[in-house]
């Protein structure tokens, strides 16, 4: 159409935006970064295919996330998001470690004042003693993340928004 | 000069592998599922040129991680490693409130000993004031 500015993406490209532009929706004009970033870790023709095999209500989100991926691993080039997930699993198991001692505490305290305590009861503290199984054994994390550790890529591991920026 | 079974990656791209094939150590043969993921996500030349710009000896990690994030993004194309993250965090905030619930339970329980022992104390003074007071005439 005639008047419109391209999109971030074919500005970078250098060709014409057509009125069907894929990444027209998702990198506008006015933050040529964001496009810049995407194409530099992923390139531009890797990055429609993605968006063309997924539903127009996914995309916007599938483009956050690359977007995030790729600052990652502009950020950090070795580790990139991984890093980030090794970081955040070792707060998790610090966490159930510090859970399992409290709750070895709460168990103790109880023993203490109510030495008769029924057995299915001790039973039920002591499953909740085991320390919870690691969710993400389906996701293959690989073993070496117990040694790679960056918190380059978390501003704020609490606060979700932080994902989109 | 040219390696004798050709790496994944050129063998993928239909090429000559080099003695000095960047990617070679670290995408053999016999495993072309995690090139083919690579190529898929970040693409052969780009994945060439990240390695690139690492020095040799963090490499063979990088070629880990890279490997991790195409097929996570394989498996969830829509939120990738991202949504591994979001789990995590997740994960984190219900665990400190947890924590949070128990240490408060415990502190509770600490209060309620120390009255306990407080209120016990104070009897016993009372009870030894109460003795001495018949002790005299």
């Amino acid at each position: 159409m005639g008047g419109s500015s391209p999109c971030a993406s074919c500005k970078l490209l250098r060709r014409r935006c057509a009125k069907d532009c894929i990444f027209a929706p998702y990198f506008p004009s006015d933050d040529p970064h964001k496009f810049a970033i995407v194409h530099k870790v992923f390139g531009a023709s890797n990055v429609s295919k993605m968006l063309q095999e997924l539903p127009v209500h996914q995309r916007a989100d599938a483009v956050s996330s690359l977007v995030y991926e790729a600052n990652a691993r502009v950020r950090d080039p070795v580790y990139g998001c991984v890093g980030a997930i090794s970081f955040l699993q070792n707060q998790v198991s610090q966490l159930e470690m510090q859970l399992a001692v409290a709750q070895a505490e709460i168990l103790c305290i109880q023993m203490q004042q109510e030495p008769n305590l029924p057995t299915h009861q001790i039973d039920q503290v002591d499953k909740s003693l085991l320390l919870s199984t690691n969710n993400f054994d389906d996701n293959n994390i690989p073993q070496y993340l117990s040694f790679a550790s960056s918190s380059n890529v978390i501003q704020d591991p609490l606060k979700r928004e932080s994902l989109w920026t | 000069m040219s390696h004798s079974t050709r790496c994944a990656a050129c063998k993928s791209l239909r090429r000559r592998c080099p003695k000095d094939c960047v990617l070679a150590p670290y995408f053999p043969p016999t495993n072309p599922q995690r090139f083919a993921c690579v190529h898929k996500i970040f693409g052969a030349s780009n994945t060439t040129k990240m390695l690139e710009q690492l020095p040799l000896h963090l490499r063979a990690v990088a070629a880990d991680c890279m490997s991790f994030e195409a097929s996570s993004r394989v498996e969830d194309p829509v939120y990738g490693t991202v949504g591994i993250i979001s789990q995590l965090q997740e994960q984190i905030i219900e665990a400190q409130s947890e924590l949070v619930k128990t240490k408060s339970e415990i502190a509770f329980h600490n209060a309620q000993q120390q009255l306990q022992q407080q209120q016990m104390q104070q009897l016993q003074m009372i009870n030894a004031i109460a003795q001495e007071g018949e002790d005299w005439p």
